[in-house]
Parts: structure tokens; C-alpha cells; sequence
């Protein structure tokens, strides 16, 4: 008895494109090695160069978990510059790391601080009037010049988009900067 | 055999027999039980909608109440089985509607379900209770306001992660003032805002609500009308989780989730100002399941939430968490059982967070109920998964997913073979596995001498030859599922083991080595398996018949072929 392979017409579906792909798979060509076989070349989306080359079904995340991701990303912030930030305070020994993303406001971020280094912070905020609380720290940062600035001065959203760094100074050395 | 009990005792006893393993051992002991089994028994479960069909189904059971279908291969939840591949339970429904009047209860997963299904299930099913679609799609809103509308007794609907056409929220508003019957609803997969007063007024006259999840369209300032409401609620799901920070907010919050003494579960979690979570300290002690896995935010706000959750027994999270939140969660929530981390950024070159192998590490060790992971990560040590193969022998699901493909141990260079090992060598319970990273035929010769309780497992871009699906299908008895894509076996391997794949439920392979020609030997050699060859490429033999094949998806079944098959897969024709 031969076997005689045969397809159902029932749903012929024309469709353009190479065999496996989707709508959600975006390519970027990079120097990096191709990881498989089934790789998709679809025009090139935008995307920062940290994109590389994706794979059909990898990794294995539900869609729906993608466009949550993807989402949080395009109503935030752009990606490019400094999202997440290293954070000294002077004598502690080691430094953390923040994502400045997730704060909507310059008291959330110094309450994270906080939390974070187990210490009191002040800040300087212009609308407030002078420092906050009795602390020796005053919480500075890198811009993009290299210079260190006081936390505060500008719109938050400016703020994000041009700072490096923290650093969590402690208040004698932060005289210079114009606070307390 | 002149004796025996009246059919009456017997049926009362087979009454207490639950699981079908027990249902079907009494159906084959003789000839009567098998009747008599057969006409009490009420539930069915159907883990492939395309092993039987409804005729065989009803002939044999004619008296069923509660039926659960599962559809399509796991591999569709990422893409892999193109749109219209099938599973569509239309035939089913239509089949039932004649010759199950009585049916209550209907749960689908990764089914194909339309508006008309939809609509005859509310028509035809009187004592309709229970719909669950569980990542179905094919259906929009307008199906659901047919349920809504008519199913009088209906006590649970629950839409999983479905994809709905959301035409619009107003289904909601169709159900009928006189049903208070709910128990339990969730449409956290919904885009559309229903209407909050429907939904008020609902939850308000159902008194056995016990599972409420909303959707990301409900603010969170509205939460408090709901679960004033519904202050039996053992599960609650959020929506979005932000707004304006306002301290009269937060305080109706804080009072609203205090006052629910049954919560145990939490979920949703989307678009989370990290200011609002203190409200729901009040219930963390009680908590025994938390998905944050939509929650983007970080430590420290995520490692005090979990830290107080002291009864946790299931958490899913984002890798924000990080490696020191899962030292937090290894100190602080000794009952865990189950940890699932996703990915925030899976296509992020570079690590976006600081989680590490170490993480897991830590929750392995501190956590002794550990039994079920779901782990997405950068880096993997060979050391690492000695650590956890030994400190977790009691482990019965491990999914790891190293998200750059053949990434090797990052410490010796070399592959994970002998991690792995070690996973399926000391947790003789293991019952799931998938595996990721750098990985030679080396690892499937330990699966297949040690896995002999595995049931499912999941590889990926792993293995050199076929040797390597050889020692799987040779060596784990208790294999149901298996699913490969992007690995290096060829044909030998498949047509030697070709028996094994009748003791399976279902075998996918995707872009392998697998040529058309040794599919249709296969199909050819064994009439009770299913031999579907999914090619988008057109027709196989227009190109070498030993050009392989895109995809594979081979499956027992008692039904013959299936006829609803779209142009791309190409199945035998039998003579």
C-alpha cells in the first residue's frame, strides 16, 4: 500500500513573508553570531543597537508578557542614556544601582534612597524652599558634561534624561554646590 | 461469575472514583463494570482534542457532565504553529449540544472557540455552570454576552489568557439581574473597560464570589468599591495598579484590602506605582500565591512586599526582583513552593538587571518545599545546578531558560551537561524539565538513564546528533510530551524509536533534521499515530525528499486523520 501525501485546501492561506514568521519578530543585523537555522530577515525596525538578531519563539515568553515589557518601556522614558545609575554614598563601602525610570517625583526617589542606604538624605528643592531635615547628606549628581550637580534644580523629567550618576555626599563637601 | 453486587452498589461505589486512572483500571477488571463505569462516569479529560472525537467520546460515555479539552501543541503559546493550524472545538460543542443536555461544565485550553460555539453553549446547556478558556482565542465579546445572557446558573468564567476580540465592555451589562450565582470571575485579559456600575452591581449580588479578576482598565481608585463589596474574596486580581499619589486613595485602599480576611491570592499588578503597595500589607501574612510577573517595579519596594509574605507558597515575579530580593525571599518565605521569574527586557543584549544563577541558588537553599521553578536568567554554572540538584531533591518541575541560545557554563567554558545531570540523577521525582544552554548528546544520555518519572520535556538548540534523541526516547518511560526545536536529530533516531511514540501523547519537532521522507515511512509504519508535516514552504515533494522538514507534529490517536487541516500541513492519505 503507497502513501500518498496530501494537503487539505480547505483554508489556503496567501501569505507574505518566509515561512515562520510573525508580526512580532523584529530583526536587527549586528556583528553578533546567528544563533540558528530559522532566523527571520525582516526589514529593520528602529530599536537602539543593544537589539540583536531575535529568533521565531525565542525566548519561550508568552506574547502578552512581551507587550507588557514593551509597554512599561514606550511610556517611560527612552532607553538610551542612563536608566539605570550607580549610587555611592560616602562612606559606605559599596554602591548600588537605581533605575530612575520607576519615580515619579523627587520625593520618591529620595525615599527609595533612603530605604536603600538606611540613612537620611536631604535634598534641595527649589519650590520647597531650602533643604529637607537635618541630615549630613545632601544627594548629588554626574551630568552629562561630567559636572557634579544638586539634585533638584531642573524638572524631573531633565533631570532623568541627563544624569550619570548619584552620589550621596556628605554635607561638608557638598558646601560648594550652594545648599544648606 | 453468577454473583456479583447489584449494579446500584456498584455505581455508588465507582461514585467515590475520581481520577481516571482508577475509572479506567475499573473499566477493564470485566464486562459489567465496564458498563456500569461507563454510564456513571461524568468527567472527562481530553489532553489532545485530536486523539478521539466526539462521536467515539459519546458512545462510550453517555452521561457526561464536565468535559476539559486541550488543543494545540505547547509550542503555539510561542509562535511556533501557524495561524489556522486548527483544534477547534466547534464539533465538539455541536456534538454535545445534542447528546449532553445536562453538561455543566466546559474547560478548553489552547482551543479555537467562536462567537457561534459560544452562542450554542448558552443555548443548549441548561444547567450550564462552569466555562473556562484557558489560552483560547478565536472569540470575541459579543460570545460572551451571549454566556452572560443566558446561562442562569453560571458560577464560573474564567478567560485566562485568551485572546478576545474586544469589540466593546458592554457584554458585562448582560447579565441578568437575577444571577447571583458567581463564584468566579476573571477577565484580566480584557483590553476594553467594561462598565464599572455592571461590574459593581454584579460582584455586589453575588454573595458565593469567592475569584474576582478585573482588568487593566479598572483604576485603582475604584478597587475599593469592588472589594468593599466582596470581602469574602479568596483571589483578587488588580488592575492597572497606579494613580495620582493621593493620600485619601491610599487610605480607602489600605482599608478596603484589610477588610478582606479570606484573601490568600493576589495578581495584576499592572503599570504598579510603587507608593500604593504598603496598601496591601495588611494581607501579605495571609498570602499564600502572589503574581507580580506584570509589576514593574524594583527593590527595594518588591523585596519588602514579598518579605512579608511569610506564608507565600507560590510566587511569580519579574527579574527585578534580582538576586538579593530571592536571598529576601529565601529568608523570609519558608513555605515556598513554586517560583516562576520572567524576563523584563528578553531582548535586551546586555543584562538589564542583576539577576544571576546565584538567585536561584539561594532560593534552592533556603526555601525546602522548593518544587516547582520557572527561571529566566543570563548566566548558568555547572556548580550552580550541583548546588541546587542537591539541596532540591524533592524538585518535580525545573524550567530553566538561559535566554542567549548554547550559552555555555560562564565559569569552565564548557556545556551544562553535567548540571543537568545532576538535576535528573538526584530529583528522582522530576516530573518536568527544559532545558537551555550549551548542551551536547552528553545531557540526554544522563535524562534517559535517569528520568524515569520525567513526563514532559522541552529542548531547545541543544545536542550534536542523533544519539542524543535516542537516549531520550529509549530511556524515559513515563515520557508523554516532548518537544524539540532547533536541534541537530535526523530520521535514524526517530524511526527506531517510532514504537515509543504510541506510549506518548504527542511529539513536536521544529526546524530539525527530520526529512519528509522518513515522516511519510513513519506514517506508513504506524497507522495509529498521527503524522502531521506543517511545511509553509508548499508543497514537500517539490523540493528532495530528504530536504527536512520545517515542522513535526506526531500524536496517537484513535480518530484516523483529521479533515480540518489548513494548506500547510500535510497529513497521510490513507488507501
Amino acid at each position: 500500500m503507497t502513501t500518498i501525501y496530501e494537503n487539505n485546501d480547505l483554508a489556503t492561506e496567501l501569505r507574505l513573508g518566509l515561512p515562520g514568521t510573525t508580526d512580532e519578530s523584529k530583526t536587527e543585523l549586528s556583528n553578533n553570531k546567528r544563533s540558528s537555522s530559522d532566523l527571520n530577515h525582516h526589514d529593520q525596525q528602529d530599536s537602539s543597537s543593544t537589539s540583536k538578531v531575535q529568533i521565531v519563539g525565542w525566548p519561550p515568553v508568552r506574547s502578552y508578557r512581551k507587550n507588557i515589557v514593551i509597554q512599561t518601556k514606550n511610556s517611560n522614558c527612552d532607553i538610551s542614556q542612563g536608566m539605570y545609575v550607580k549610587v555611592s554614598m560616602d562612606g559606605a563601602p559599596y554602591l548600588r544601582k537605581i533605575d530612575l525610570r520607576f519615580y515619579k517625583s523627587y520625593q520618591e526617589l529620595l525615599k527609595a534612597l533612603e530605604n536603600m542606604f538606611k540613612h537620611p538624605i536631604g535634598i534641595y528643592l527649589e519650590k520647597e524652599g531650602n533643604t529637607t531635615c537635618g541630615s549630613n547628606y545632601v544627594l548629588t549628581y554626574e551630568d552629562k558634561d561630567g559636572d557634579w550637580m544638586l539634585v533638584g534644580d531642573v524638572p524631573l523629567d531633565m533631570f532623568i534624561n541627563s544624569c550619570k550618576r548619584l552620589r550621596i555626599m556628605k554635607g561638608c563637601e557638598a558646601k560648594g554646590l550652594g545648599c544648606i | 461469575m453468577a454473583y456479583s453486587f447489584p449494579e446500584e452498589v456498584l455505581e455508588h461505589v465507582f461514585s467515590f472514583l475520581s481520577s481516571d486512572k482508577d475509572r479506567n483500571a475499573v473499566s477493564l477488571v470485566c464486562k459489567s463494570w465496564y458498563e456500569i463505569e461507563r454510564w456513571c462516569r461524568r468527567k472527562i479529560f481530553i489532553g489532545n482534542c485530536y486523539a478521539v472525537n466526539p462521536r467515539i467520546m459519546i458512545r462510550r460515555f453517555p452521561e457526561v457532565r464536565s468535559i476539559e479539552l486541550k488543543g494545540k501543541p505547547h509550542f503555539a503559546d510561542f509562535n511556533l504553529v501557524p495561524e489556522g493550524w486548527g483544534a477547534y472545538v466547534y464539533p465538539w460543542i455541536l456534538a454535545m449540544s445534542k447528546s449532553y443536555p445536562l453538561l455543566e461544565e466546559i474547560k478548553l485550553k489552547r482551543m479555537v472557540i467562536t462567537d457561534e460555539s459560544l452562542e450554542l453553549i448558552a443555548k443548549s446547556f441548561k444547567n450550564f455552570k462552569v466555562l473556562v478558556l484557558s489560552s483560547c482565542d478565536g472569540f470575541t465579546t459579543d460570545g460572551l454576552a451571549a454566556i452572560a445572557a443566558n446561562c442562569r446558573n453560571l458560577r464560573e468564567l474564567d478567560l485566562g489568557e485568551s485572546e478576545v476580540e474586544d469589540l466593546s465592555g458592554h457584554w458585562l451589562s448582560h447579565f441578568p439581574d437575577s444571577c447571583t450565582s458567581l463564584v468566579s470571575l476573571n477577565i484580566a485579559c480584557l483590553v476594553s473597560e467594561v462598565s464599572f456600575l455592571a461590574l459593581e452591581r454584579l460582584v455586589a449580588r453575588s454573595p458565593n464570589l469567592r475569584t474576582l479578576r478585573i482588568n487593566r482598565a479598572v483604576p485603582l481608585e475604584k478597587l475599593p468599591y469592588l472589594l468593599r463589596r466582596t470581602s469574602q474574596l479568596v483571589e483578587f486580581g488588580t488592575g492597572a495598579y497606579s494613580a495620582d499619589v493621593r493620600s485619601d486613595y491610599f487610605s480607602n485602599l489600605t482599608e478596603a484590602f484589610s477588610g478582606c480576611k479570606q484573601l490568600k491570592c493576589l495578581s495584576g499588578f499592572w503599570d504598579v506605582v510603587p507608593a500604593y503597595l504598603p496598601a496591601i500589607y495588611p494581607v501579605c501574612s495571609r498570602l499564600t500565591s502572589l503574581n507580580l510577573s506584570y509589576a514593574t517595579c524594583q527593590n527595594p519596594e518588591l523585596g519588602k512586599l514579598i518579605s512579608q509574605c511569610h506564608n507565600l507558597q507560590r510566587l511569580w515575579v519579574l527579574d527585578y526582583i534580582e538576586d538579593f530580593g530571592l536571598e529576601e525571599l529565601a529568608a523570609n518565605c519558608k513555605d515556598l513552593q513554586e517560583l516562576r521569574v520572567f524576563p523584563s527586557d528578553p531582548f535586551a543584549a546586555e543584562p538589564n538587571v542583576t539577576l544571576t544563577e546565584q538567585g536561584l541558588v539561594a532560593v534552592s537553599d533556603g526555601c525546602p518545599k522548593l518544587q516547582s521553578v520557572l527561571y529566566f536568567c543570563r548566566q548558568m554554572t555547572n556548580a550552580a545546578l550541583f548546588t541546587i540538584a542537591r539541596n532540591r531533591p524533592n524538585m518535580i518541575r525545573f524550567r530553566l531558560c538561559i535566554i542567549e541560545p548554547r550559552t555555555p557554563d560562564y565559569l569552565t567554558l564548557g556545556p551544562l551537561d553535567a548540571g543537568f545531570g545532576a538535576i535528573v540523577e538526584n530529583c528522582k521525582e522530576l516530573r518536568r524539565l527544559s532545558l537551555s544552554g550549551l548542551l551536547t548528546d552528553r545531557v540526554f544520555e544522563y535524562i534517559g538513564t535517569h528520568a524515569k518519572k520525567l513526563e514532559m520535556l522541552s529542548i531547545a538548540f541543544a545536542g550534536d546528533s542523533d544519539l542524543g534523541l535516542h537516549h531520550v526516547l529509549s530511556g524515559c518511560e513515563s515520557l508523554r510530551k516532548l518537544e524539540i526545536r532547533d536541534c541537530p536529530f535526523g530520521d535514524k533516531a526517530l524511526l527506531s524509536n517510532a514504537a515509543k511514540l504510541e506510549t506518548m501523547r504527542s511529539l513536536w519537532m521544529s526546524s530539525c533534521s527530520i526529512s519528509f521522507e522518513a515522516c511519510k515511512m513513519l506514517a506508513q509504519k504506524m497507522p495509529r499515530l498521527n503524522v502531521e508535516v506543517i511545511d509553509e514552504r508548499g508543497p514537500p515533494d517539490t523540493r528532495p525528499e530528504s530536504c527536512p522538514v520545517e515542522k513535526l507534529y506526531i500524536y496517537r490517536s484513535v480518530a484516523g486523520r483529521r479533515f480540518d487541516t489548513p494548506g500547510y500541513v500535510w497529513v497521510k492519505k490513507q488507501l
